[in-house]
């Protein structure tokens, strides 16, 4: 009978493809807009990802979120260092800078200072050059998608394309040459500003004159030690905030979720796909339903069961929605790759696609109940009615 | 064809020797409450027995299709007593009931209701497969039917390819297949033409009525009366008269009509 209940779907063709359309509509819309919500959130967090050597972020306590800067005095990074179960704290720089372009032009980049022996903190994948090629005089590194995109030098001719930024070019940042060394590969962030990297002695002189400079302080503890305890003792006695990595991901994305409209916009087209998937689906599979109901009516009356009438709605309606769904997901899919090396925010995670799957389940669902109900009350004496 | 003599008892008489396929006694139905009520059935008694092909005739709104639909237990009826082979649906479960109909009654409906996304041997195999025959046997016995009623070469085509004369086959094909021991034919004959539906009845009287199967047909179309063992005439929700054949209803003029 089952088979009988698929063979009644697929051989409808235009109800069929009106349905899965509905399914995939939904689907498409809520993962490929789930997907670029993800990103974006992901992007919110980029820097804290590419900078994964500390066990703990040290910071001054009205700290929001990653970009929100609030510099510390020097001497804090030593009474970090005194605390027991510090293995080591090295200091970071973080902050916004003016690059000269040579059309005279001025570019925002974010300027990392990393510290000047370890250089922990600085970008993990180098394209060109080495990371310790920072210790030579005037030495900056510029992440891959800045020396392609917005600190590209202008091509000989006017019409001629932009010549992205290599080893060996200089650069002016607020009025200091510096020599780009290296060319690395991180995550994009949310600015999507160019990110240069250098020591943290050579930021503090490229960067505006300020009373304070140390943004972060980089812990790295003990072997054994308990990080969240550890957080908790700097704290204490320092007065300072002190979060894992995890920790401080989420502070950057509970800010955004909490300060910005990103969600709301996002919420409504989310909203919006499943409320028209569901309307579309539900409607189209009601009205197959309603066409079909003299037959079901009729296997009814020869023997059906009304659970077995109800069982095999569900396995029509699920099968749609597993073909939408597959549709959606591998549209939205294709979209994510095919934007892949644009700015495109694009993160599809396994727990964004049970999130549409369950969506997807919930849109079925809906339109089966709509049409089990009829199927249900339906009098098998329909069948006589001619 | 038994020839009965006219005003035949709507019931079986005192010792009657055939066996009773479908009891029935004091049958009322009623539709709608109140002011709006219908007495659809006002308390009929009937009697169909082992064998038997019974024609239920009369009036459009005289109640015939609302009576078979209680005997078929399609339909609940308010009250009096309907037994279908010693069984009264109105005693037995949701379950039992669906079961007991898709095991014993064989349907065949004026509009074929045969389904259009399948094909005519997939529609013959469904009471089989609601019986718990498996797809493939119930495909091959679905064919095999399709051939008793001269549609072997055709099992594979969807219904609407074919002629209505030839759907009914199907229908009737489906009606049987599972062996039912009743069949309920609601107006099997009104979409034909005289010749087609002459050809169907046929069927129905031919291959339908073997193996002691009792059958059942509400019709209007007195150009097939002739096919009757016995014909109740149902006037205002009662069967108003039993006899042995059209003439004896009608007067020997309205029977050649």
């Amino acid at each position: 009978m089952y088979l009988i209940a698929l063979k009644m779907l697929f051989n409808d063709k235009a109800k069929f493809f009106g349905i899965v359309m509905g399914v995939t509509l939904a689907s498409l819309v809520i993962t490929q807009q789930g997907s670029i919500f993800t990103g974006i959130m992901t992007r919110t967090f980029g820097t804290i990802t590419d900078m994964s050597y500390p066990d703990i972020w040290v910071m001054d306590r009205k700290v929001q979120f990653i970009d929100d800067v609030k510099p510390l005095a020097d001497t804090k990074l030593f009474e970090v260092r005194g605390i027991e179960g510090v293995a080591s704290a090295v200091p970071l720089y973080k902050g916004m800078i003016r690059a000269r372009m040579d059309n005279g032009t001025f570019q925002n980049c974010n300027l990392y200072g990393l510290d000047d022996s370890s250089l922990i903190g600085g970008p993990g994948v180098m394209v060109e050059g080495r990371l310790e090629d920072l210790r030579r005089a005037d030495s900056v590194i510029v992440d891959l998608e800045g020396a392609k995109e917005r600190l590209a030098k202008p091509g000989p001719t006017p019409d001629s394309p932009r010549v992205p930024l290599k080893v060996g070019d200089t650069l002016e940042l607020n009025d200091h040459r510096a020599i780009v060394v290296g060319i690395s590969k991180g995550s994009r962030t949310f600015q999507s500003q160019p990110n240069i990297y250098t020591t943290y002695s050579r930021a503090v002189t490229f960067a505006p004159r300020e009373r304070k400079l140390l943004s972060f302080i980089f812990v790295k503890a003990m072997p054994g030690e308990d990080v969240y305890q550890l957080c908790a003792r700097i704290t204490e006695r320092t007065g300072l905030a002190a979060y894992t990595s995890d920790q401080f991901k989420l502070l950057t994305i509970n800010y955004f979720l909490k300060y910005t409209g990103i969600p709301i916009n996002f919420g409504i087209a989310v909203s919006l796909g499943f409320l028209v998937g569901t309307l579309i689906t539900g409607f189209m599979f009601y009205s197959f339903t309603i066409d079909n109901l003299k037959y079901l009516g009729t296997l009814k009356a020869m023997g059906t069961g009304d659970g077995k009438l109800m069982a095999m709605i569900m396995l029509q309606a699920l099968t749609v929605g597993v073909i939408g769904f597959g549709l959606g997901v591998g549209i939205a899919s294709f979209f994510g790759t095919s934007m892949k090396e644009t700015q495109l925010a694009f993160r599809l995670t396994w727990q964004l696609l049970f999130a549409s799957g369950s969506a997807v389940v919930i849109i079925c669902m809906l339109a089966a109940m709509l049409s089990v109900r009829k199927v249900i009350a339906l009098e098998p004496a329909i069948v006589f009615k001619g | 064809m038994t020839t009965l003599a006219p005003s035949v008892s709507a019931i079986a008489p005192e010792g009657n020797t055939r066996r009773i396929a479908v009891r029935c006694r004091s049958v009322i139905k009623n539709y709608g409450v109140g002011n709006a009520t219908v007495r659809a059935l006002r308390g009929v008694d009937l009697d169909v027995f082992e064998g038997e092909l019974l024609m239920l005739v009369g009036p459009s709104g005289c109640g015939k299709t609302t009576l078979i639909s209680v005997i078929a237990g399609v339909l609940d009826r308010d009250e009096g007593d309907c037994q279908v082979y010693g069984k009264d649906f109105s005693a037995l479960s949701s379950g039992q009931r669906t079961r007991f109909r898709g095991q014993t009654i064989g349907f065949v409906f004026q509009s074929f209701n045969l389904i259009p996304t399948l094909t005519i041997a997939e529609n013959v195999s469904v009471p089989l497969l609601l019986n718990g025959v498996s797809r493939n046997a119930a495909l091959k016995k679905a064919k095999d039917m399709l051939a008793v009623v001269g549609l072997g070469d055709r099992v594979n085509e969807a219904p609407n390819r074919l002629s209505g004369g030839q759907q009914q086959r199907v229908a009737i094909s489906r009606a049987l297949v599972h062996d039912p021991k009743l069949i309920v034919c609601d107006e099997p004959t009104s979409a034909l033409d005289h010749e087609t539906g002459h050809k169907v009845m046929e069927l129905l009287r031919g291959v339908a009525m073997s193996g002691n199967r009792s059958l059942i047909v509400v019709t209007h179309d007195n150009r097939i009366f002739n096919f009757a063992d016995r014909i109740a005439h149902m006037d205002d929700g009662v069967v108003d008269k039993v006899v042995g054949s059209a003439k004896d209803l009608y007067g020997p003029n309205m029977a050649a009509k």
